[in-house]
């Protein structure tokens, strides 16, 4: 049998092999899951990975939208990794960009159709701040009364989806729309689009934000106190506590700074690509955020990338599902199985394994 | 708005049908807790099952053969999480989502033909001479065989844990892994049992939510149900009985918003949409308040890596 050994220190080698390794393996298995779907796996692997970057007829378009895909998830996984370092788990981002969604969208509504130009800020401002509150939910009652974040963060999430429905159909439906659910279109209301910054790619300030968010984060975890105290939180909470670190305080940090980020991200998305506030606003960028956020390995610039590699599925997936006709949920199959092999790769990463003789 | 057109009897009845798939995953999750393990993948494993449940229903025409494939179908995906995380010594957390997204994708894969199918039909047990009593009868003893299943594996579970030699064992293996393995116990291989006795309950759960409770496949549609287990799991404080209760009354509150959508109450769908889950908050946080600091109840190992250093 095998034998584990705790290494003492995590091999660096190993941990940017592991999300490495893990994409090389979902390709392969994704590959054999694509021939039973009856779709040649060689040309979709090619069509996820390759043709979006490398293609004449497709990179053109798919490029810039990479970007587009890529900055909600970076900025949601940025928020969400500070959390899973301290062992708070937020897994209801989702709901918190579709809050952050409708109140800025809300609040931008009910200006219409005045034009200044503090809207814009405002509005991102009232966004960030929707998502923030959604957050402060399960962060009051997990440090007043210890409710596990897991559940409530999660149960918000369908709560949100229904008061994305109620602003379709309702409170925010376009009343020139004949009817239609669906909030008017923020990108023909100059004071509130979040239009692109480079001309003809759809590239918004949302990918721009998400970039200097990178940065932000970098600095804040391995450059400043807060991010020290936040991993001992969750390497050592005795620790934490003996040093006399308020864990309370860092609880609600964690939780309401993803549920900001992913507000920020949900009021981006809504005034730039998404356009409207509609029933099928939400896309699930919160739940693949997790695992961007484990695929960077909750490090920074790790998710930079890992958002630009998860994008990259979205992107390809669509044209898999345009060109091979391979269903939607492919995609998703595709995310979860990365997120199996990655997690298992983790153990190379801590253990050294030998083999035990015989005694 | 008439209140009358409610029939108090028939509403208990489907309240019984519509917590079912609660009780039989919570069950299974209570016993993962148990052993120590923490597998948010139930959602997971109800989809799964209640996709594969629902293709072999309609294969083979028999909803009971269906729920059995059900079955296997939710063990066979929390091997693989047993795997993940008890050799490849995972983060339990993140396998569980890891699981429950995985779910997801391949029930949506596997189901798409089946879209608007109709399920086979599901015939119900009356119990003799005690379902012909007025009101209790209709309410209690007119159900199918799984709904009976579920109310006996309350029983048999609460049994298994207090009374059984087993069950002790198991629950040392979930409070202190480090004593049960010290005293001889085979912490993974109990842990692996347990796991896919987990499974194959959330699979039957999910079951039987495409087959009896709704019954059609649509993508997607626990819509949070193996979510609600977990939290009823919680909000048992680990107890088979309470936990039956507990599904009682969010299955309760799930028959009460959809009867008062039929009969065309004047509230919002989507206010009357979000009951359970504002319900689930809300009892989390009552159950949270009411324990504050004392012991919850839940295992002392509870979502902790097991390694074996010797």
């Amino acid at each position: 049998m095998f034998k584990l050994i705790p290494r003492e220190n995590v091999s660096p080698v190993l941990s940017l092999l592991g999300p490495l390794f893990s994409v090389g393996l979902t390709m392969i298995v994704g590959g054999i899951l694509f021939y039973f779907l009856g779709v040649d796996p060689f040309a979709a692997i090619k069509m996820i990975f390759w043709d979006p970057l490398m293609s004449e007829t497709f990179s053109t378009y798919s490029i810039p939208q990479i970007f587009i895909k890529g900055a909600p998830l970076i900025l949601i996984a940025l928020g969400l990794s500070v959390g899973f370092k301290a062992n708070v788990w937020n897994i209801g981002a989702e709901g918190q960009y579709i809050m952050g969604a409708i109140f800025g969208a809300s609040f931008a509504l009910s200006l219409y159709p005045l034009e200044s130009i503090v809207i814009f800020p405002a509005m991102i401002l009232i966004g960030v701040i929707g998502g923030c509150l959604w957050s402060i939910i399960p962060a009051f009652l997990k440090v007043k009364f210890q409710v596990n974040e897991i559940l409530v963060s999660l149960m918000l999430v369908y709560v949100a989806e229904q008061i994305l429905a109620l602003a379709s159909l309702g409170f925010l439906r376009n009343p020139d729309g004949a009817g239609f659910p669906g909030s008017r279109n923020l990108n023909q209301y100059t004071s509130a689009s979040n239009a692109e910054i480079i001309v003809g790619t759809g590239i918004h300030l949302g990918v721009l934000l998400s970039l200097l968010m990178v940065i932000f984060f970098y600095v804040l975890l391995f450059r400043h106190s807060l991010g020290f105290k936040i991993k001992l939180l969750g390497n050592s909470p005795k620790a934490s506590g003996f040093s006399g670190d308020n864990s309370n305080k860092l609880i609600f940090l964690c939780l309401t700074l993803s549920g900001s980020l992913a507000g920020l991200a949900g009021i981006m998305e809504v005034a730039g690509p998404a356009g409207q506030i509609n029933i099928d606003f939400n896309v699930g960028y919160g739940f693949t955020a997790i695992i961007v956020a484990f695929l960077g390995r909750l490090n920074p610039i790790g998710i930079f990338f890992a958002g630009i590699v998860m994008a990259l599925t979205y992107v390809g997936g669509e044209l898999t599902q345009f060109m091979l006709n391979l269903p939607a949920a492919a995609i998703q199959v595709f995310q979860g199985m990365l997120l199996f092999f990655l997690l298992s790769f983790d153990l190379f990463v801590h253990y050294k394994i030998k083999l035990k003789g015989n005694k | 708005m008439d209140l009358s057109e409610i029939n108090f009897a028939v509403l208990v009845a489907s309240l019984i049908v519509a917590s079912t798939p609660l009780v039989l995953a919570a069950l299974g999750e209570l016993i993962v807790e148990k052993s120590g393990v923490l597998n948010l993948g139930v959602e997971g494993m109800m989809i799964i099952g209640a996709v594969t449940g629902f293709i072999v229903g309609v294969e083979t025409g028999s909803a009971y053969i269906g729920m059995m494939a059900a079955a296997m179908a939710g063990a066979l995906l929390s091997l693989l999480f047993a795997f993940i995380i008890l050799i490849m010594q995972a983060n339990q957390v993140a396998s569980g989502l890891a699981l429950t997204i995985f779910g997801l994708g391949i029930a949506a894969l596997m189901g798409h033909p089946y879209t608007g199918v109709k399920s086979p039909q599901i015939s119900t047990i009356s119990i003799p001479f005690i379902s012909e009593i007025p009101v209790l009868g209709t309410m209690f003893f007119q159900h199918d065989l799984i709904v009976y299943l579920s109310l006996i594996s309350v029983l048999v579970i609460w049994y298994f844990l207090n009374r059984m030699r087993a069950g002790l064992i198991l629950r040392s293996v979930g409070e202190d892994h480090d004593v049960a393995h010290s005293l001889g116990y085979r912490v993974v291989t109990i842990r692996f049992l347990a796991i896919t006795f987990g499974g194959a309950m959330a699979g039957v759960g999910g079951g039987y939510l495409s087959l009896v409770r709704v019954p059609q496949w649509t993508e997607g549609m626990t819509a949070g149900a193996g979510w609600i287990a977990l939290a009823l799991v919680v909000f048992s404080g680990w107890r088979p009985f309470r936990l039956l209760i507990g599904a009682y009354i969010f299955g309760g509150i799930t028959i009460l918003q959809l009867n008062l959508q039929a009969i065309g109450v004047n509230i919002n769908i989507a206010l009357l949409s979000m009951a359970p889950y504002l319900a689930t908050i809300l009892a989390l946080v009552v159950i949270s308040m009411s324990r504050f600091r004392g012991n919850r109840g839940a295992p002392g190992c509870l979502g902790r890596s097991f390694v074996k250093i010797t």
